[in-house]
């Protein structure tokens, strides 16, 4: 897998004047770059987030949740860019804050998830016997139930025990963290699986037995040996997760059971979108869904550009 | 072979029953069962205890568990508290809808990749691969609803403006004995579902079809001056198709839980809308048993398939 010790092996490397020898996250960067689709990819990610935050300075946060009944259900025009929603409010006022909301979901709920697959995978791995069994039957129980199923009864059993929080002076309706646990809670299975494997192979090599050797503590190894050689794998695996997390977002708040109105989110917009699109309101639809569409389609891109620098033996896709 | 397959066993029944362990803590404590009755003006408060008393709510936890689980064992998987019909009843109506759409939908998923794949991977690199790369590539970032809502609005609501004609909004009423408008019902979700499966399958299709032309047995047939034709299906196809084996045999039990979204957009009476209904109501006697039928169905057909790849690739042997 990718191990910082394999950079050498880059044919294209081998006619160039060596001056100094590049940094492991150089040479990522370079075969990062020459993956075109990776770069369009990071590029219009870049875009959306240059939107979602550079909007908030132009379009202030009540004109997203105003309610104004006059103009509800209207089609886009010169003063609501997207048309309105079934309430009157300004969908492109909404697509900025709920943005904001569905990109702080996804990043959260992914640190929460990959933090779990790290630590369950590693420690299945390295400490192997019993825990390992009970780990990974773990793991495979979750695994076994579709993802959508587990979302929904995860979220009704968490939510009954959250009320509305307010972090950084900012309310929240409760639902915010509830759909970060939820989704954390249901997406760490693969990268645990990934790790352990990774953990269970690496743990053989000389250079964890020369450490052990020296005197390293179980706390040592894992964290400056195996946890840092099995980054790309965890690197990858965020951000495919992110893309995931935004989807899985966008499931749960269109079911009603994430995020909850006013707070806009591009996942319950389409909720409402449900119900109008059978009287034509194709607006409500095409607006969210795109922005869905375009940010997991870009990081799916980077994320699979990230692969095959980290892994430069992986096959390439495209 | 046999030791495998028992060793297996004796694993996924120890998965089953963790499975078992978490999804009955997680849908007894989603809510309150009980909670329709909260606001009925004829039940008294004695009653309500009297009526949790002898439902058997109050009893504590693990009895309550184990009940349920001696139950399940013996087929029996309770009853619904708000349709008071029993649970087995309830989801053998809805599992037929759901196997048609689901399998219908899968079939066609199957027959489009595979054709796409082809075409993409026989001609690398062109413009028909990189259209097709690009369909993938957006279609697997695409959440459901955006192919489902969008169908919708074109084929039945815009196509009903314009007076051509159009396809229903979903099975209002729910009618076996009308064959042609159950087709028609069934035209929207299955091709809402086949448009985001096939982009992530004829993917997996193509890259499968590579991988095995570059193979030395290919240069060999080719070698033998045998037609572009006869090697790719008669040589290539045959082991490239081996890992979509896989991916459908593992693909197939999370069909049978339906697919929620789709089968709420559309009003399609299956088992996912049975399943976001009474997950709504807190009915966890409904929510719990088709969990259980979904993993059981996972648990099995993953060793299955396991199995039965052995006799389609010889290659595998089974440790």
């Amino acid at each position: 897998m990718a191990t910082s010790t394999t950079t050498f092996d880059i044919p294209a490397l081998g006619h160039e004047e060596e001056k100094k020898p590049l940094t492991p996250g150089q040479l990522i960067w370079r075969r990062f770059r020459k993956h075109r689709m990776a770069v369009s990819g990071m590029i219009s990610f870049g875009l959306l987030l240059l939107f979602i935050i550079g909007g908030s300075y132009f379009v202030s946060e009540e004109r997203a949740n105003a309610v104004s009944l006059t103009d509800r259900l209207s089609p886009p025009s010169e003063k609501y860019w997207m048309g309105t929603d079934s309430t009157g409010r300004d969908i492109f006022a909404r697509m900025i804050y709920g943005g904001q909301i569905s990109l702080f979901v996804g990043f959260t709920a992914v640190l929460l998830s990959v933090t779990l697959g790290t630590l369950i995978g590693g420690l299945a791995g390295f400490f192997g016997g019993w825990l390992d069994v009970i780990l990974m039957r773990f793991t495979e129980s979750m695994l076994s139930i579709p993802q959508l199923f587990l979302l929904i009864v995860l979220g009704k059993f968490i939510g009954r025990n959250i009320d509305t929080i307010t972090i950084l002076g900012k309310t929240f309706s409760g639902s915010v963290a509830i759909v970060i646990l939820v989704i954390g809670f249901t997406s760490w299975m693969f990268l645990a699986r990934i790790v352990r494997a990774n953990v269970l192979s690496l743990k053989e090599m000389d250079y964890v037995s020369v450490s052990r050797s020296l005197g390293a503590s179980n706390l040592r190894i894992f964290f400056s040996h195996l946890i840092p050689n099995t980054m790309g794998i965890i690197i990858v695996s965020t951000t495919l997760g992110l893309a995931g997390a935004i989807l899985s977002e966008a499931y749960v708040s269109f079911l009603g059971l994430g995020i909850q109105p006013p707070t806009a989110s591009w996942g319950n917009m389409l909720t409402a979108a449900q119900t109008f699109i059978q009287k034509g309101s194709w607006w409500m639809w095409v607006f969210p869904s795109m922005f869905i569409v375009a940010t997991i389609l870009s990081i799916n891109l980077v994320g699979d550009g990230l692969r095959d620098a980290f892994d430069p033996r992986s096959t390439r896709h495209l | 072979m046999w030791s495998y397959i028992a060793r297996r066993s004796i694993q996924a029944l120890f998965t089953l029953l963790i499975i078992t362990v978490l999804c009955f803590l997680l849908t007894r404590y989603s809510g309150d069962p009980l909670a329709q009755y909260a606001a009925n003006p004829r039940m008294s408060a004695e009653d309500k205890a009297a009526l949790r008393e002898r439902l058997g709510l109050n009893a504590p936890l693990y009895v309550q568990y184990f009940k349920w689980l001696g139950l399940a064992a013996q087929g029996d998987l309770g009853q619904s508290f708000f349709s008071k019909q029993p649970v087995g009843e309830m989801i053998k109506q809805r599992l037929p809808n759901t196997m048609i759409l689901m399998l219908t939908a899968e079939f066609f998923t199957v027959v489009f990749a595979l054709l796409l794949g082809i075409i993409s991977a026989v001609k690398q690199y062109s413009l028909a691969d990189n259209l097709i790369t690009s369909f993938s590539f957006v279609g697997f970032s695409m959440p459901i609803f955006f192919s489902a809502l969008g169908l919708l609005l074109i084929f039945a609501v815009q196509f009903k403006e314009w007076g051509l004609p159009y396809l229903p909004t979903g099975a209002a009423v729910w009618d076996k004995s009308d064959p042609v408008e159950y087709i028609k019902n069934l035209i929207l979700p299955v091709s809402a579902l086949v448009f985001i499966q096939t982009a992530g399958y004829s993917r997996f299709v193509r890259t499968s079809i590579l991988e095995v032309l570059g193979l030395d047995y290919i240069r060999t047939a080719r070698a033998k001056g045998l037609t572009n034709r006869v090697v790719l299906y008669k040589h290539a196809l045959r082991n490239a198709a081996l890992p979509l084996v896989t991916i459908v045999g593992l693909d197939i039990p999370f069909l049978l839980g339906g697919a929620i979204v789709t089968e709420s957009i559309f009003s399609w009476p299956g088992m996912g809308r049975l399943f976001w209904e009474y997950a709504q109501r807190s009915d966890y006697p409904v929510v719990l048993g088709i969990l259980l039928i979904i993993s059981i169905a996972v648990v099995v057909l993953t060793i299955v398939t396991d199995v039965l790849y052995t006799f389609i690739d010889p290659r595998i042997k089974l440790a």
